[in-house]
């Protein structure tokens, strides 16, 4: 008994210490507030289609890396908070359509119009010269040079990625194999660079990616041939990203547009009142129903209940899970179904103490019972969740079949655990 | 026993909600939303006063689009087209002011291309059918151990057909609310029809579980279970009408707690999911049903024929 008495208390008291977590997390600057799928946050949903057949098979996944890398810079360019940008497969399994996608998430954002043209913009690789003024300047410490150069420091030159051939990583042999960039331009390119690296040596060369200062070396001496090295201080990660960067400066491929969806944050905020209240409601209706029927064992099933609502929040928080309206609804759901463990172990403790056990001996013979039931009708929810999830076709529907999905895995350990604790705490041994 | 004796009325009674269903989707067939059959949505809303339905009609037809429905909703109205731009829908969103009489504010507005939709319609049935074929290999593995009087894999069969039943009737309904009221099918209901077939799953294992246990303690007892009613029927016709009755109120209450918690859903829950939570009220409402009253009864029924 006391073993219990002693689980019991660290069981309620971890609830509480978990609850203020929860509660404590959601002051307006916390980071582990919870996530906000759009339908509820408001803001803009994009999926675009990546037309791949100029890229070779394997290089295809490597481009959609890129792609979706030059799309986030671009977003972040425009101060969204918390983009999410993912490339996708299309096309179900089995067939042979693996369209490749990417999924644009942009919370806040209902300016639509805006958004896409900046997200479909051909960017632009460009170097730069520092210009001599500037340069004077920075050396005497009364600038420093910005990655944006919104003060226009740095004066065009004419030379932009469309002249490039290629990037590559090379290894410097004079420095114990360090990683520097290769860059070949194309006949055109090749005059110009020269011609530039001719007339200002001694110059700082910036090389701007989407407007953003990406390197900015010195101008050593000039350099014909069309070939050029970077050498910053590059980890080999961070070349092999500059590389991809300059290889892939423009977009890699064509994108076309073939969904959007737009959220107004009134709406949102609606969608959100109303799930909470459901939820409050929702509770409150299934407890007072299990006080009613179970008595006292409904009381322990209520408490449980609050320790599965409680252990829930906290992994939303954690893993986060992104809530959506549906994937509310889906935890709701659960708020229903994981009492139903608590039902079956009570009614089978009913039917043992019937045949004439002891409250103590039925308690147990009804957790020990009722489990191969808990078992196998917990399984095919675990089943459906799993394949929900693989098969959703919209980020709503994954979002419900992760919530569905740890709401039933946590409702077989608190039904079994915190209920099966206190229930034992709670009952003399006769 | 009560319930396993008067099996054919429930058969009767199921039969006809079965038919009735099947009727309603072949003549009236389901409306598919944009999810499935592509195109645009466009919900706006109005501060203060809102034009008629057929203003907006009209706007959309001076606009040149064609095939548009117009729905009412609360403050503003529903507009779904074939697939437009932007620039076209902002155009729409402007020329509802109709010159500044109204104020019409964009609450969502969502596009999808035609192949997304038709792939969303291929992956939902796709999960149907995978949730379907998973249920019944993990009742047979489940129930591997009870081969006496009828095979485990009877128990799958019998499970996957109460669940073509929870399935099919509030397909049904929601083809009749759509002939009559609009309804529309999207992903969430495919998602709804796949909640109800993992939960009514749940209540039909319930009972099967009581079975299984009942069939070892008379086969290790020796005993034949005492009959009831002294009619006819033979010993697994008994046990399986003592395991609904043991199990019954169980049943009932786990059912009862999800869908109080999926009705309160339904009355407070946002705007958005209101069709999702009606097709899970009705489903697992039905789910309920099948589970005691036919899922039970069919094994009594096919051990019977197996019999003769």
């Amino acid at each position: 008994m006391a073993k219990y008495r002693f689980w019991a208390i660290i069981i309620v008291a971890i609830a509480v210490v978990l609850g203020f977590f929860v509660w404590n997390t959601q002051k307006a600057d916390s980071a582990r507030k919870f996530k906000l799928g759009l339908d509820l946050s408001g803001g803009t949903h994009l999926v675009y289609k990546a037309d791949t057949s100029q890229i070779q098979s394997g290089d295809i996944s490597s481009a959609m890396e890129s792609l979706r890398d030059t799309i986030e810079r671009r977003i972040n360019l425009f101060g969204v908070s918390e983009p999410i940008i993912q490339v996708e497969q299309g096309g179900v399994f089995g067939s042979d359509n693996t369209e490749q996608r990417l999924i644009v998430e942009l919370p806040g954002v209902t300016d639509v119009n805006e958004a896409i043209k900046r997200i479909g913009e051909t960017p632009i690789l460009e170097f730069k010269l520092l210009s001599k003024e500037s340069e004077a300047k920075i050396n005497a410490g009364d600038e420093t040079i910005d990655a944006t150069d919104s003060k226009g420091m740095f004066l065009e030159t004419g030379l932009t990625g469309r002249m490039l051939q290629k990037a590559s990583i090379q290894f410097d042999q004079n420095f114990a194999g360090k990683p520097i960039i290769g860059l070949k331009f194309n006949e055109e390119g090749s005059q110009l660079f020269a011609k530039i690296t001719r007339e200002n040596v001694g110059s700082v060369l910036g090389i701007f990616l989407d407007g953003n200062l990406v390197e900015a070396p010195y101008i050593r001496e000039e350099i014909s041939g069309g070939e050029a090295v970077i050498t910053g201080d590059f980890t080999a990660d961070g070349a092999k990203q500059v590389v991809r960067d300059l290889n892939y400066g423009a977009l890699p491929m064509p994108i076309s547009l073939i969904s959007t969806e737009t959220i107004g944050a009134t709406l949102g905020d609606k969608a959100v009142d109303d799930s909470v209240k459901a939820g409050l409601y929702a509770f409150a209706v299934v407890a007072l129903f299990l006080i009613i029927w179970y008595r006292f064992q409904g009381f322990v099933a209520v408490l449980a209940l609050a320790i599965y609502t409680i252990i829930n929040l906290v992994l939303f928080k954690l893993i986060p899970v992104t809530l959506t309206a549906a994937g509310i609804a889906g935890f709701i759901l659960s708020i229903g179904m994981a009492v139903d463990a608590n039902i079956l172990i009570f009614e089978r403790t009913k039917e043992e103490l019937k045949k004439g056990k002891n409250r103590y001996d039925a308690l147990k013979e009804g957790f020990h019972r009722a489990w191969s039931s808990i078992r196998d009708s917990n399984s095919s929810s675990i089943i459906t969740a799993v394949i929900l999830y693989y098969f959703a076709s919209t980020p709503v529907i994954k979002g419900f079949a992760l919530v569905f999905l740890i709401g039933v895995l946590v409702s077989m350990f608190s039904a079994i655990t915190a209920s099966r604790t206190i229930l034992f705490a709670l009952s003399k041994e006769e | 026993m009560t319930i396993v004796k008067y099996r054919k009325i429930f058969y009767t009674f199921s039969t006809i909600l079965i038919l009735a269903s099947i009727f309603s989707i072949f003549f009236w067939g389901l409306n598919p939303s944009i999810d499935f059959a592509g195109g645009s949505l466009l919900d706006v809303s109005f501060t203060g006063d809102k034009p008629t339905n057929d203003e907006v009609s009209q706007v959309l037809k001076d606009l040149e689009f064609k095939d548009a429905s117009v729905r009412s909703s609360g403050e503003g109205y529903i507009i779904r087209l074939k697939e437009i731009s932007q620039t076209e829908k902002d155009s729409i969103v402007a020329s509802l002011s109709l010159g500044g009489q109204y104020t019409p504010t964009e609450k969502t507005f969502s596009t999808i291309g035609p192949v997304l939709g038709k792939e969303a319609l291929q992956k939902s049935l796709i999960s149907i059918f995978l949730v379907l074929l998973a249920i019944v290999l993990f009742i047979a593995f489940a129930f591997r151990k009870v081969s006496r009087p009828i095979s485990s894999w009877v128990y799958g069969i019998v499970t996957i057909l109460a669940l073509l039943h929870d399935v099919l009737v509030p397909t049904g309904i929601f083809a009749i609310l759509g002939h009559f009221y609009g309804f529309e099918v999207d992903t969430l209901f495919v998602t709804a029809l796949l909640v109800i077939l993992g939960f009514s799953v749940h209540d039909t294992i319930v009972v099967f579980d009581r079975v299984r246990e009942n069939l070892q303690k008379y086969e290790s007892s020796g005993k034949k279970p005492a009959r009831h009613d002294g009619e006819s029927g033979g010993d697994f016709e008994t046990i399986v009408g003592e395991s609904i009755n043991e199990t019954f109120v169980r049943s009932i209450n786990t059912s009862l707690t999800v869908l109080l918690a999926v009705l309160v859903l339904y009355i407070f829950g946002p705007e958005t999911i209101k069709n999702f939570t009606l097709a899970l009220l009705i489903g697992i409402f039905i789910g309920t049903y099948s589970s005691i009253f036919i899922g039970s009864t069919l094994l009594v029924t096919i051990n019977n024929w197996k019999n003769k």
